[in-house]
């Protein structure tokens, strides 16, 4: 076996001269995170990081470097790490993102990145929220498909323009960024949110579904689709780019074609 | 050691009381409401340029408006309809705005209470007033047999 490889194994930290792993610039960042834990304090606080990054890396790195090298108690949740899950939404600069897909040099560098847990759920501990509120709006707009047909035996077809239909809100990773970011559900937690509505509006306008008019009727809620202000603060904060605020504007001209 | 109770998931009782929703609200008050606010939106807009061409633009314009100029428009029942519907639509408009501003931003069910009460007591007040004037309007008053000062009035 030859003793010049050309070609090292993977695992071995290249130079800088090889991979062009040294081409990808570094600078330095401030990470400012919103740090709580009951079992210490009932007061919520900062802590700033001061970290060397690369200019690939995205915010779910700078807080894994943390985690891993330097304060082993900040938590967050984080599952697939490549924007699918919905595990990793947090407020970053005070917006909504899921932090693996926000790249730290889209952000501004020169000032501290503050990181906090998304607003409106109560925190459990540093950037983990209890979930639970949410998930209970999105249960009760029954996220199923409710068909009283006869069982088919094959796959239940469905034209191409009746897919499109609702392509837009097939794309809900249950992240909870738009809910979190909605001015109304702030207020009292009351309000189904955007995440539960886009989620009816997925099955309403299924061409399959048949449940479409108890769904409508759950909206028709006090606390339903007429508390939206239309300040397209979700449409603004969905990592996947749906249309939240056109897709609840569809579902109040629905209950409205239903009752007039 | 006493074995952790875990609570089975789904079962919803692990909301917080904060966001449970009482009981659903039947009717329709809310749709109703928010479709009253575009369409009146529509017609206020009609009324309030037309109140506003007529008022400010046409002959003399603005010069022309005195306790005469508004006393003949009231003398015309087309303009007393016209007014009592721009106040009309314009207060409850206004009220339901503000009514919708209070459930967003008050915390508390009892500060909620209270805002909407004061709220709606102005806003009766001003509509109640408002219709009284529009239709009881007498430019030229008599009281105890004494023609009132103002000048607009055959002596």
């Amino acid at each position: 076996m030859s003793a010049e490889l050309a070609e090292p194994a993977s695992k071995i930290e290249l130079p800088a001269h090889v991979g062009g792993g040294g081409e990808i610039p570094t600078f330095d960042i401030t990470l400012r995170v919103r740090r709580y834990d009951p079992e210490i304090s009932s007061e919520a606080r900062w802590d700033d990081f001061k970290l060397t990054m690369y200019g690939t890396d995205r915010v779910l790195d700078a807080l894994h470097k943390i985690k891993w090298e330097v304060d082993g108690s900040v938590s967050f949740r984080r599952s697939c790490a490549h924007g699918v899950c919905g595990s990793d939404a947090m407020r970053i600069n005070g917006r909504n993102r899921l932090a693996c897909k926000t790249l730290l040099k889209d952000l501004d560098t020169t000032k501290p990145i503050t990181v906090e847990p998304i607003k409106g759920l109560p925190v459990e501990k540093d950037l983990i929220v209890d979930m639970e509120p949410f998930f209970q709006s999105f249960r009760e707009v029954m996220p199923f498909l409710i068909n009283r047909g006869h069982e088919p035996t094959k796959e239940r077809l469905q034209s191409a323009e009746d897919r499109e239909r609702f392509d837009d809100t097939t794309k809900c990773i249950l992240c909870a960024a738009c809910t979190s970011s909605c001015p109304v559900f702030w207020t009292d937690g009351q309000y189904f949110g955007p995440a539960a509505i886009v989620n009816a509006h997925r099955f309403i306008f299924d061409s399959r579904d048949d449940a479409g008019d108890m769904r409508l009727e759950i909206l028709n809620d006090k606390e339903g689709v007429w508390r939206c202000r239309t300040t397209f603060n979700c449409s603004e904060a969905c990592p996947r780019g749906i249309q939240v605020t056109q897709a609840i504007a569809e579902v109040k001209q629905a209950i409205l074609a239903r009752k007039i | 050691m006493t074995a952790t109770q875990i609570q089975s998931p789904r079962s919803g009782s692990t909301v917080a009381p904060k966001y449970r929703r009482g009981g659903s609200s039947r009717g329709n008050f809310e749709m109703l409401a928010w479709l009253f606010m575009r369409l009146s939106g529509v017609v206020l807009v009609v009324l309030i340029f037309g109140h506003l061409f007529v008022n400010l633009l046409v002959g003399e314009g603005i010069h022309a408006i005195d306790f005469g100029f508004v006393a003949g428009k009231w003398a015309d029942p087309f303009w007393q309809f016209w007014d009592l519907a721009m106040l009309w639509l314009a207060m409850l408009h206004g009220t339901n705005g503000v009514r919708t501003i209070i459930n967003d931003y008050a915390e508390k069910d009892s500060t909620r209470f209270w805002l909407k009460m004061v709220l709606f007591s102005a806003a009766a007040v001003i509509i109640i007033l408002g219709t009284l004037v529009i239709f009881t309007f007498n430019p030229c008053p008599v009281v105890d047999g004494v023609q009132l000062p103002g000048g607009f009035c055959p002596a």
